[in-house]
């Protein structure tokens, strides 16, 4: 055996292993560690296949922001899980029916499937062993790919924006400039001038 | 030699159980989030495989765009569960019946 290939099935047994752990473990916080040793699994593919940039995103995102992001959420609600997993087998059944139908129809179109052997895509696209990978995608993606970058940069803006107007909370109790009250404000129902006799108080 | 088949099935065997974590924990939101989360990984490494095995970088550029819309997808939906667990006290998905749906 070639020590790629044990690579290979090393990586792979790590992410599909933790993958099922993800999807059966009881408790959610177990879930998301699961799903971090997933995503080093993944990652570990993807340096196999020459992709490191993907790969190292991969852990900066995903471990390091959605994963993160997750745990957060999870530790943040306090939720009764118990409840929730009370009615865990009531769903297996179709779960594992919903499976196999789609793992035949995916073992259907595998068994009809013959790679193309050559790349059909632009010239400055066809992967070159002399550039480093990284170097390489940032040639295309500030040149050719320059609107479909932008266009993800408006999608995260919106995102942050979204996800910030959804979960702020206007609080009561705390007290804000109001900048309008402070612009109209008029000097004539603001300052009473009082006459106060010598020796006299208010 | 790895082929492209031994991607190929990895792919689909990942895909089968992020649907499977989706029909199995139809209770739990954050576990059907992270299930997606595992659907568009799949979908990335059968991204990743193709533009190894085709020497065409195309491939990695989406398989990029793809994981910035999942991290997106991530927050989006994480805020509404924050938001939806504040109304409702749980995230029992069979508590979302205002719309009587």
């Amino acid at each position: 055996m070639q020590p790629l290939i044990l690579a290979y099935y090393f990586f792979a047994g790590i992410t599909l292993f933790s993958a099922l752990f993800v999807v059966l473990s009881r408790n959610p916080v177990h879930s998301v560690l699961w799903l971090i040793l997933t995503f080093f699994g993944a990652s570990g593919l993807f340096i196999l296949l020459g992709a490191e940039f993907l790969a190292l995103i991969l852990m900066i995102v995903y471990v390091g922001a959605v994963a993160v992001l997750f745990m957060f959420v999870v530790m943040m609600l306090n939720i009764d899980f118990k409840e929730i997993k009370s009615r865990l087998t009531k769903y297996l059944p179709l779960g594992v029916l919903i499976g196999l139908v789609l793992f035949v129809e995916l073992g259907l179109v595998f068994g009809d499937f013959v790679p193309a052997l050559s790349p059909k895509g632009d010239k400055n696209l066809l992967i070159n062993e002399e550039i480093e990978n990284t170097r390489q995608l940032g040639l295309v993606l500030y040149t050719d790919f320059i609107i479909y970058f932008q266009l993800a940069g408006i999608v995260l803006l919106i995102a942050m924006l979204g996800a910030i107007v959804l979960t702020h909370q206007r609080r009561k109790d705390v007290k804000k400039q109001d900048i309008l009250t402070q612009i109209y404000r008029d000097p004539d129902n603001s300052i009473e001038l009082k006459d106060i006799k010598p020796g006299q108080g208010l | 030699m790895i082929e492209i088949q031994h991607f190929l099935i990895l792919s689909s065997l990942l895909f089968l159980i992020g649907v499977f974590g989706i029909f199995l924990n139809r209770k739990n939101v954050i576990i059907i989030l992270m299930s997606i989360e595992l659907i568009l990984l799949a979908v990335n490494i059968n991204f990743v495989s193709f533009s190894y095995f085709l020497g065409d970088l195309t491939g990695q550029i989406f398989s990029l765009f793809v994981l910035t819309v999942a991290a997106a997808e991530a927050a989006i939906g994480l805020a509404i569960l924050v938001c939806f667990f504040r109304n409702k006290g749980s995230i029992a998905v069979d508590d979302a019946n205002v719309m009587k749906g």
